[in-house]
């Protein structure tokens, strides 16, 4: 599937629920699938112990993951052209995120529609955790 | 992170969509990948930075026969007393910003490799975890006939003490 540009106008908006209540068993299944096996991320012991935090959190790449479904499953697959993120503030066990993609601008390059998109993922409490921009190619 | 050979595979990109949440048929099932009018299973638009898998340097993988900041029978497998990324001395490396530029999907069965160089670094001061000092890298993944498919700018931060979680949380 994928998006035609005249069937999307600036303004045009989703929003999903990513994830409702991490675990800590998801985030040791990207650890597992990244390779990213920082103890951060899955070892109580080291995390509260030696590095001071109140307990494990997830990657940064686990949210841009997770939140890369909310773009696909509205532009299409492998219409990415770009896709970049800001981690504004760490996502622990528990937490329910919710992202919202918007249409900044369509465009056309090399003849070609492209869309502009924003990107922002929030926490329970409404913290943003996540900030991005995304680009993908359309049907004329 | 630069590797020699990063081979795209079906089972490691069915493992990653599990791990990211993401049930949709194109990242394992090649009949419903054709249905949709790709060329097979294609991989999350995030997958590139499973090379990490390949790297035989990546610094958080723990290595056969080597200590491990990790715990074990104590809270770290090293001693960390001097600081830096990941560990003691209350200081922490932490993922500031990653972007992505596509030529176009991968593909299983694509053969990557990839060479990193460094970016700019900047210092900030932050709120909540004292200065900040940031630094990129950059990443070109190019496939088996040394086209450029992916290029990956990412943004580390190395804190002066611990993000500390708000009250409350």
């Amino acid at each position: 599937m994928s998006l035609r540009a005249s069937e999307l106008k600036v303004g045009d908006a989703r929003e999903q629920v990513l994830i409702d209540n991490l675990t800590r068993t998801q985030i040791v299944q990207y650890a597992g699938a990244s390779g990213d096996y920082n103890p951060l991320h899955s070892d109580e012991m080291f995390t509260t112990q030696v590095a001071g935090y109140p307990t494990v959190f997830g990657h940064g790449m686990l949210t841009m993951g997770i939140t890369g479904r909310l773009l696909t499953d509205w532009v299409g697959d492998g219409r990415l052209t770009h896709y970049g993120v800001q981690f504004r503030s760490q996502v622990w066990p528990g937490d329910t995120l919710t992202g919202t993609a918007t249409v900044e601008a369509i465009r056309d390059e090399s003849g070609a529609p492209l869309a502009d998109l924003a990107v922002r993922v929030v926490n329970q409490r409404g913290e943003t955790v996540l900030n991005g921009s995304a680009t993908a190619r359309l049907d004329p | 992170m630069a590797v020699e050979r990063f081979p795209i595979e079906a089972g490691h990109v069915m493992m990653f969509a599990r791990a990211i949440g993401d049930p949709n048929p194109v990242y394992y099932d090649e009949a419903s990948a054709r249905e949709r009018g790709l060329e097979g299973i294609i991989a999350p638009p995030t997958f590139v930075q499973a090379s990490a898998q390949f790297d035989p340097d990546y610094g958080l993988r723990p290595k056969i026969g080597e200590p491990w900041f990790g715990s074990g029978r104590e809270a770290t497998g090293v001693d960390r007393s001097g600081g830096g990324a990941g560990g003691g001395g209350g200081g922490t490396g932490l993922h500031a910003e990653q972007h992505y530029e596509y030529a176009r999907p991968l593909r299983v069965g694509d053969v990557l490799s990839a060479t990193v160089r460094p970016g700019q670094t900047w210092e900030k001061e932050g709120r909540r975890g004292g200065t900040m000092r940031f630094s990129e890298s950059i990443t070109e993944y190019r496939d088996q006939h040394g086209e450029l498919v992916v290029t990956a700018r990412s943004v580390g931060v190395l804190t002066s003490r611990t993000v500390e979680r708000e009250e409350g949380k």
